[in-house]
């Protein structure tokens, strides 16, 4: 019983990791044509019908770059940092879950029931953030081992910001916990049942939630670590070849996570309005265990539906919106986001103690 | 619910699979590029004006000093998770008591501001 679902829970492992690499690498050529959109040009559209196959020549095109190490640079960091970069987003996704759950058969009348998840502990918060922090190592390990100013200005510059903007994501997550009061991803999610999705209870936690993940993610209008008009390129100045193509790519990796995890959080994940009748239905039609599936399909579709509205938000903003000077992005970290993170907790402990029992007292 | 050890094997399968797609590209790219050196390329790279000296040298303190309060305040951060998680069970009580842990940490904070310590226009 174990074996079997080991194997399955590695497939979907291994399905999730090739889907992770596939959306990271087109969510590159949806960058260039969102962009080209929102500005009136055409974008990539040479390689295969409308461009498809651009990301692959973009790929195939780093592979052929020569792999660059300069003479003052320590070696092995230098090579390091990128790993890192791409290792820490690559294991980000080991606990989001991203359905219901697979039955199958085994045998007669025995039915296993697999979550669609590669893992569901009951820490799955904590990971998450425990992996995403260890992702400034690479960013400041790199741009410190390339032993030239600007890219240890970029270094510095994400490093402290990262952990500036990780204080008010942790705090905006703590107010989740206290209405779930559970740390597992897969309970959060399966509380949000149909359209009680967390959004309609915190908003402001979700405002100050998706801000810091634009800041951990790098992104405009908080990409200082790398702004071109000052600091050439930031921590990855001095690379070339796939390595640098392990830090742009490990950026979209991390864009698509958070787009999860923000869709699992705050937008019920794999939940959608009547989506017990529809379960219903299908197991009327198919057979309890393929409408199972079924219904587990349309779900998994819903979240990559949401999953990429919001990779197309992180788009949209970057395409709309200037960059932030240093000091300004610090003072909203620390003077906006804090203190407004904590009121958000104070009220969402007062909501819970006080006005939910007022409530359901006056619905009686 | 109980957790077994092995409930965390899957994380296992994937970091495998992390390091092998991140050591297999490395190794490709690394050998599969062309290798032309000269002493003006591998220098670090300037934009106009000739580098002087390398980048070992004193960054900031203000970078230092957002890195040491970082540690205070996710340690408290921490510190709120297992409260956040029994909510529910600690109720008025667990409330009232993380309404002065915060009242502590805001005061400090305060202290923190008018210090200057997060001022970066300066």
């Amino acid at each position: 019983m174990l074996e079997a679902g080991f194997i399955i829970k590695s497939l979907i492992i291994l399905a999730l990791f090739g889907l992770t690499l596939l959306i990271a690498t087109y969510s590159t050529y949806a960058e260039r044509k969102v962009a080209a959109f929102l500005q009136d040009r055409l974008g990539p559209n040479r390689a295969g019908p409308w461009g498809l196959l651009q990301p692959i020549a973009d790929a195939g095109k780093m592979f052929f770059k020569e792999d660059f190490i300069p003479s003052q640079a320590s070696k092995w960091l230098f090579i390091a940092g990128p790993c890192l970069s791409m290792l820490t987003a690559l294991m980000a996704t080991a606990v989001v879950p991203f359905g219901d759950s697979v039955k199958y058969t085994t045998g007669p009348n025995q039915i296993l029931t697999v979550p669609v998840q590669p893992i569901d502990v009951n820490i799955g918060v904590l990971y998450i953030f425990g992996v995403v922090s260890l992702g400034v190592y690479g960013l400041m390990i790199g741009g410190w081992a390339s032993n030239n100013k600007f890219s240890l200005l970029g270094a510095i510059r994400a490093a402290s910001q990262n952990i500036s903007y990780e204080i008010p994501m942790g705090l905006s997550m703590i107010a989740i916990l206290m209405m779930t009061g559970s740390l597992s991803m897969g309970e959060i999610v399966s509380q949000q049942h149909g359209g009680n999705w967390n959004i309609f209870y915190q908003p402001l936690g979700f405002i100050i939630f998706i801000t810091c993940a634009f800041a951990e993610c790098n992104r405009t209008p908080f990409d200082l670590p790398e702004c071109e008009t000052e600091l050439i390129g930031g921590y990855h100045t001095e690379y070339s070849s796939m390595k640098l193509g392990f830090y742009l790519f490990s950026e979209y990796i991390n864009m698509f996570v958070s787009s999860a995890v923000i869709s699992n959080l705050f937008f019920g994940g794999y939940n959608y309005p009547f989506m017990d009748s529809v379960h219903q239905f299908l197991t009327n039609n198919l057979g309890a265990i393929a409408g199972h599936n079924v219904a587990t399909l349309i779900g998994t579709v819903v979240l990559f539906g949401k999953i990429f509205f919001f990779i197309f938000f992180f788009m949209w903003v970057r395409w709309t919106l200037p960059r932030f000077r240093y000091d300004q992005l610090m003072n909203l970290g620390w003077k906006g986001l804090i203190p407004l993170a904590m009121l958000n907790i104070v009220l969402t402990g007062g909501a819970i103690l006080f006005l939910k029992p007022l409530i359901t007292a006056l619905l009686k | 619910m109980n957790y077994l050890p092995s409930d965390y094997l899957p994380i296992i399968v994937q970091l495998v699979l992390a390091l092998g797609f991140i050591v297999i590209t490395m190794l490709v790219t690394h050998n599969i590029g062309p290798k032309r050196n000269s002493k003006l390329k591998d220098e670090p790279f300037e934009c106009g004006i000739e580098a002087k000296g390398d980048a070992r040298t004193p960054i900031s303190i203000k970078y230092f000093l957002v890195a040491i309060l970082f540690v205070l305040f996710d340690v408290e951060v921490i510190f709120m998770y297992p409260w956040a998680v029994n909510f529910k069970k600690l109720g008025l009580f667990g409330f009232g008591e993380m309404i002065l842990f915060m009242g502590l940490l805001l005061a400090g904070f305060y202290y923190i501001i008018k210090k200057g310590v997060l001022e970066w226009e300066k």
